[in-house]
C-alpha cells in the first residue's frame, strides 16, 4: 500500500465509487473459464455441502450433498465434481503448439492454451486445496474404492492451488484479489475480501452510489457470504431443518425427494447470489485493455499445465503430504524472486502502477530537453557508442549517480544516471500550468530536476545510432530502477545432501495404502 | 478500589455484570488501545445486547453444525474417563503416565454453585500439589477464578488441568483440524491465548497456596481432529508469549480506574429493563453515551469486537476506517476529507503534516496524468 492507493481509497469514499489503481488489466482472462462457488458444513474440517460450478454463466450446475457428513454422498459429491472439471482440464488437451527453442535449444510443443478455475475468494482457494487434499491419495480399487474420476480431481485441484501462490499465474484465481488489484474501494482491505460489497463499490446498481451499494452487500439475507462458509442464521434456521428432512429413513421415496428438493432449492438461494457477481466481476475485467506482459505469464501457465498434465500421464505419484526442506527452500526462494519480478512487470506495463514508484522516488517521468545521439565513449581500448540525453522531470528522485535505468517503452536500452541537478521551474505563467485545475492555494512551484544519462544498448551495432533509437527532444519517457529481467536462482543442495539442520536427506515420498483409505468423516 | 468499583457499577447501571470466560478475557489482548472497550469490558458491560439496542447488531452467529461438532469431539476425547485423551499423551507426546485418577469437578455433590465448586477445586488442587510424588491426576472441569478489573471472575470450565510428576498442564480440545501436522493459523492463536487464560488463572490459585509459577507447565497440550477424521491428535504450544500479553492486559484494566477518570461524570452504559421488558432508556440517549467514549476503531475489529458495526459507522470518513495501512500511510492526516484537501492543496497542512501533505501533492499530482481529467 501507498500513498497512491490510499488516495485512491480516500477518493472512493468521498466520490462515493471505487476509484482505478491500475490502467490496464494485469490477469489472463480466459474466454471459458470454469467458475466454481463452494460451500462447506460449518465445523467440519472441509465438508463439502454444495458448488455451483460450470463454464456457461447461463447454465451452472448445483451439486449437493445432501448428509454431509455421511462419507458415501461426499464421495458421490467429490466423483461429481471431478466429471465436470476433469473433463474441462483435459479439454485443453486438444490442441497443441509449438514453442521454437532459442539458443541451441530445440524446439519444444505444449498445450496451446491452458484451463482457468475463478473462485470467489482467498478462503474458496484453500477450500479447493482441502478438497485436493483429502481426494488425491485415493484409489479406484482395494478397500475404499473411489470413482476412478477423483483422485485425478484432487491431483488437479491440489495443483491449481499451489499453482495459486504463484505469483502471475492466473490458472486460479479468487475473484476478490483480481478486482481489488485494479480498483481501490472506500472500505478497507479486509472488508475487500467480501465480493458483493467489493462489487457494490466498483459497479453499483443503477441510481445507488458504491458506498450505498456496498453497506447493502452486507446482508446475508440478499448476499449470502460467497463460501466456503455459510451464514450461521441460514444454517441454524434453514439447513438444519432440511439436512434433517433429508436423513429419515427412506420408507418413503417421495418424502425424500421432495426434502432433495428442497434442500436443493435453499442452497441454489445462498450461491446463486455470488455465481452472478463472479460472472459480472469477469466482465468488468475484460472490460480493461490487456496488459503486455500477461500473455508471457499466460504462457509460464501453459508450461506449467503441460508439464503436470505430463506427469499425470506418466502415472506419477500424487503430491506430497508436506515439502521436503530443500524443495519447501527452493520454492519459497521461487516465489519471492516471481513476487518482485511480478510487480516490476505490472510496474512497465501500467503507468498508473509505474506512478507508485515514481512516488517513492524509484521511477521518473519527464521530458528530453537535450540528445547527443552520435557521442562515443574512447576512454577505454575501443571506443563506444554511448549517446547522453537530459530529461527534466518535476519527480523527485530517490536514486544515486551510476544507477542503471531502463525505459518501459525501450526496454532493450540501458541508461546509466551521469547527473542530477535541480533546476529553476520556467519563468511566466507557465510554471502554474503543470499543477492542474486554476484557483487552488498555497500549491508550491513543484521541484524540477534535470537528469542526464548515458545511454548503452538498443541503437544497433555501428558507431552511429539507429534512427529513432535515441530519444529526441521533446519526446516524453519514463525511466526506472525496476527491472523484471532473470534473476539467478540461489543456490541450494540436492536432495540427499539436505543437512543435518533440516533433518537430512528425506525419505522418498511412497503413497500408503493408509493414504487411499484415510479417514474422510 | 471500591470507589472504582462503585463508578464501574454506575456504568453498568442496575443489571449484573457480564460473567468472563476464557474467551472474553482473551478477546481483551486485541486493540488494548481502545478506551471504549476496555470500559465495557471492565464494568462488565452486555456488549452484544447494547450493540442490538442501539441499532448495530453484532455480525457473530454460531452455526448449529459447529457446535454439535465440538461438543461430540470433546466428548469423544473425553469418554470413559478420558481413556482416549491417556492414549494420546501417553503415545504421542510419550508422558511416562501411570495409572491415574479421574476427578470430575462439573457438580460437587449435586451442586453447581461456582463458589462451591470453586472450593472444590482448591482443595483438590491442594491435596494434588501435597502429594506430588508420580500419580497422575486428571481434573475435568476445575473451576478457576482470575481478577479481571479487580474482580474475581470464574473461568468457564471447558478444560482438563492433568498433573504428572508434581506438573500441571492444561490441555485444550478444539474441534479445528490438523491436516498434515498444520491447523488454522488464526484458530491455534486463538486457541493459545485462551489456554494462556486458564494457565495464568491455576498459577494464580497455586500462588495462593505457596507454590510457584513452574508449577504449572509453559507448554500447553492442544487435543484436535487429525485430518479429515474424528481421530484426535495432541501438540504441545508453547503460549509464553501469550501469558505475557495477557498479563500486561489485565495489569492494565486493574489500573482501569485512570482511564474512568477520563470519562464524562454521569455516564452510564444501563441496560435496565422497564416493566414493559424494554430497556428504559432511548437507545439514542444510549448511543449517544457510547460515543462520548474515544475508541480505536481498526477494520480488524470487525473479527472479534461485538461493538465493531457501531464504531465503523463513528469511524466513516476516517482513515483509521480504511485500514492500519491506509492510515499508517497518510500518518497524522484522521480524516478522508483533510487527505483530499491536502492533496488538491485547498487546506494548509499543520507541521506535522507536512510529509503526508507533500507526497498526497505528488500523488493527486500523478493520478491527475495518468488518469486525464477524471481523477
Amino acid at each position: 500500500m501507498t500513498t497512491l492507493t490510499s488516495l485512491a481509497r480516500a477518493q472512493a469514499v468521498a466520490t462515493g465509487m471505487a476509484q482505478p489503481v491500475c490502467t490496464r488489466r494485469h490477469v489472463h482472462l480466459s474466454d471459458r473459464p470454469l467458475v466454481l462457488v463452494p460451500l462447506a458444513l460449518a465445523g467440519e474440517a472441509n465438508a463439502p455441502l454444495a458448488a455451483l460450478v460450470g463454464d456457461d454463466p447461463q447454465a451452472g450446475r448445483l451439486l449437493v450433498v445432501s448428509q454431509p457428513r455421511n462419507r458415501d454422498r461426499r464421495f458421490a459429491f467429490a466423483a461429481d465434481l471431478a466429471r465436470i472439471v476433469v473433463s474441462y482440464v483435459e479439454g485443453y488437451y486438444s490442441s497443441v503448439q509449438t514453442v521454437p527453442g532459442g539458443r541451441g535449444q530445440e524446439d519444444r510443443i505444449r498445450f496451446a492454451d491452458a484451463p482457468q478455475l475463478l473462485v470467489p475468494n482467498p478462503a474458496c482457494i484453500g477450500f479447493v486445496r482441502m478438497l485436493g487434499r483429502s481426494t488425491r491419495f485415493r484409489r479406484p480399487s482395494g478397500e475404499y474404492a473411489v470413482d476412478p474420476a477423483v483422485p485425478v480431481l484432487g491431483r488437479w485441484l491440489s495443483y491449481f492451488a499451489e499453482r495459486a501462490e504463484h505469483p502471475g499465474s492466473c490458472l486460479l484465481l479468487a475473484a476478490t484479489d483480481a478486482v481489488a488489484l485494479h480498483w481501490a474501494s472506500g472500505q478497507s482491505s479486509v472488508e475487500d475480501l467480501n465480493l458483493a460489497t467489493l462489487m457494490g463499490w466498483i459497479d453499483p446498481p443503477a441510481g445507488m452510489t458504491g458506498a450505498a451499494a456496498a453497506a447493502a452487500g452486507e446482508d446475508p439475507v440478499t448476499w449470502p457470504p460467497a463460501g466456503p462458509a455459510t451464514d450461521p442464521t441460514f444454517d441454524n434456521e434453514v439447513l438444519a431443518q432440511l439436512i434433517a428432512a433429508c436423513d429419515r429413513p427412506d420408507d418413503d421415496a417421495r418424502a425424500r425427494q421432495r426434502a432433495e428438493a428442497a434442500l436443493q432449492a435453499a442452497l441454489m438461494t445462498q450461491v446463486a447470489p455470488t455465481w452472478r457477481l463472479i460472472w459480472r466481476a469477469i466482465g468488468l475485467l475484460r472490460g480493461l485493455p490487456e496488459a503486455s506482459r500477461v500473455a508471457a505469464r499466460w504462457d509460464a501457465d501453459k508450461d506449467s499445465f503441460t508439464s503436470y498434465a505430463d506427469w499425470l500421464r506418466d502415472d506419477g505419484p500424487p503430491q506430497a503430504r508436506r515439502d521436503a526442506a530443500v524443495a519447501a527452500a527452493r520454492r519459497l526462494s521461487w516465489l519471492e524472486r516471481s513476487q518482485a519480478s511480478y510487480a516490476a512487470q505490472r510496474a512497465l506495463d501500467d503507468p498508473l502502477v509505474m506512478a507508485e514508484y515514481r512516488l517513492a522516488g524509484e521511477a521518473f517521468a519527464g521530458t528530453v530537453t537535450a540528445a547527443e545521439p552520435g557521442r562515443l565513449d574512447s576512454s577505454g581500448r575501443r571506443r563506444k557508442l554511448r549517446p547522453l540525453i537530459t530529461v527534466v522531470t518535476e519527480d523527485s528522485l530517490r536514486m544515486d549517480a551510476g544507477a542503471t535505468l531502463v525505459s518501459p517503452s525501450r526496454p532493450s536500452q540501458q541508461a546509466r544516471v551521469v547527473s542530477m541537478a535541480v533546476v529553476p521551474p520556467p519563468p511566466g505563467p507557465a510554471a502554474a500550468a503543470g499543477q492542474g485545475s486554476a484557483g487552488l492555494v498555497s500549491a508550491p512551484p513543484l521541484r524540477r530536476t534535470e537528469v542526464v544519462l548515458e545511454l548503452s544498448g538498443g541503437m544497433g551495432r555501428a558507431l552511429w545510432a539507429e534512427p529513432g533509437s535515441v530519444p529526441e527532444p521533446g519526446e516524453r519517457l519514463c525511466y526506472t530502477t525496476l527491472t523484471d529481467s532473470y534473476q539467478p536462482a540461489s543456490s541450494f543442495p540436492d536432495r540427499e545432501h539436505t543437512p543435518w539442520t533440516h533433518g537430512g536427506p528425506p525419505p522418498e515420498y511412497v503413497p500408503a495404502d493408509e493414504d487411499a483409505s484415510e479417514a474422510w468423516s | 478500589m471500591n470507589d472504582i468499583d462503585a463508578q464501574l457499577g454506575r456504568i453498568r447501571g442496575d443489571v449484573p455484570p457480564l460473567a468472563h470466560n476464557a474467551r472474553s478475557i482473551a478477546a481483551l489482548t486485541s486493540n488494548p488501545g481502545c478506551a471504549r472497550r476496555a470500559i465495557m469490558d471492565a464494568a462488565g458491560i452486555d456488549k452484544p445486547r447494547l450493540a442490538s439496542y442501539i441499532g448495530f447488531p453484532a455480525p457473530f452467529g454460531q452455526s448449529q453444525f459447529a457446535i454439535t461438532r465440538g461438543n461430540a469431539f470433546e466428548a469423544q476425547v473425553k469418554a470413559n474417563g478420558c481413556a482416549e485423551l491417556l492414549r494420546l499423551l501417553r503415545e504421542q507426546l510419550g508422558l511416562p503416565i501411570p495409572e491415574v485418577s479421574y476427578d470430575d469437578l462439573e457438580e460437587v455433590g449435586g451442586q453447581r454453585s461456582q463458589l462451591v465448586r470453586h472450593t472444590r477445586t482448591r482443595s483438590l488442587l491442594t491435596r494434588a500439589v501435597r502429594a506430588g510424588g508420580d500419580a497422575g491426576t486428571l481434573f475435568d472441569h476445575p473451576l478457576l477464578r482470575l481478577e479481571v478489573g479487580g474482580r474475581p471472575v470464574y473461568l468457564e470450565p471447558d478444560l482438563i488441568a492433568f498433573q504428572l510428576g508434581g506438573r500441571f498442564h492444561v490441555v485444550e480440545i478444539k474441534s479445528f483440524a490438523v491436516i498434515d501436522g498444520q491447523a488454522d493459523g488464526d484458530k491455534v492463536a486463538a486457541a493459545a491465548i485462551q489456554s494462556a487464560v486458564y494457565v495464568l488463572a491455576m498459577r494464580d490459585l497455586l500462588a495462593e497456596l505457596g507454590t510457584g509459577p513452574e508449577a504449572v507447565a509453559d507448554e500447553v497440550v492442544l487435543v484436535c481432529p487429525e485430518n479429515f477424521s474424528n481421530r484426535p491428535v495432541a501438540t504441545l504450544l508453547d503460549v509464553r508469549k501469550q501469558l505475557t500479553v495477557l498479563r500486561r492486559q489485565l495489569s492494565r484494566l486493574a489500573r482501569i480506574d485512570s482511564l474512568v477518570g477520563l470519562q464524562p461524570p454521569g455516564l452510564t452504559f444501563d441496560l435496565e429493563l422497564d416493566q414493559a421488558g424494554a430497556p428504559h432508556r432511548a437507545a439514542a440517549e444510549l448511543a449517544d453515551d457510547v460515543h462520548a467514549v474515544p475508541a480505536r476503531y481498526a477494520p480488524e475489529c470487525l473479527a472479534s469486537c461485538e461493538m465493531c458495526f457501531f464504531c465503523r459507522d463513528e469511524a466513516s470518513g476516517l482513515t483509521a476506517a480504511l485500514g492500519r495501512a491506509v492510515a499508517d500511510d497518510l500518518g497524522a492526516v484522521h480524516s478522508v476529507q483533510m487527505a483530499l484537501g491536502l492533496a488538491d492543496g485547498t487546506i494548509t497542512p499543520a507541521d506535522d503534516q507536512a510529509e503526508a501533505a507533500a507526497l498526497l501533492r505528488e500523488a493527486a499530482r500523478l493520478r491527475r496524468e495518468c488518469l486525464g481529467a477524471t481523477a
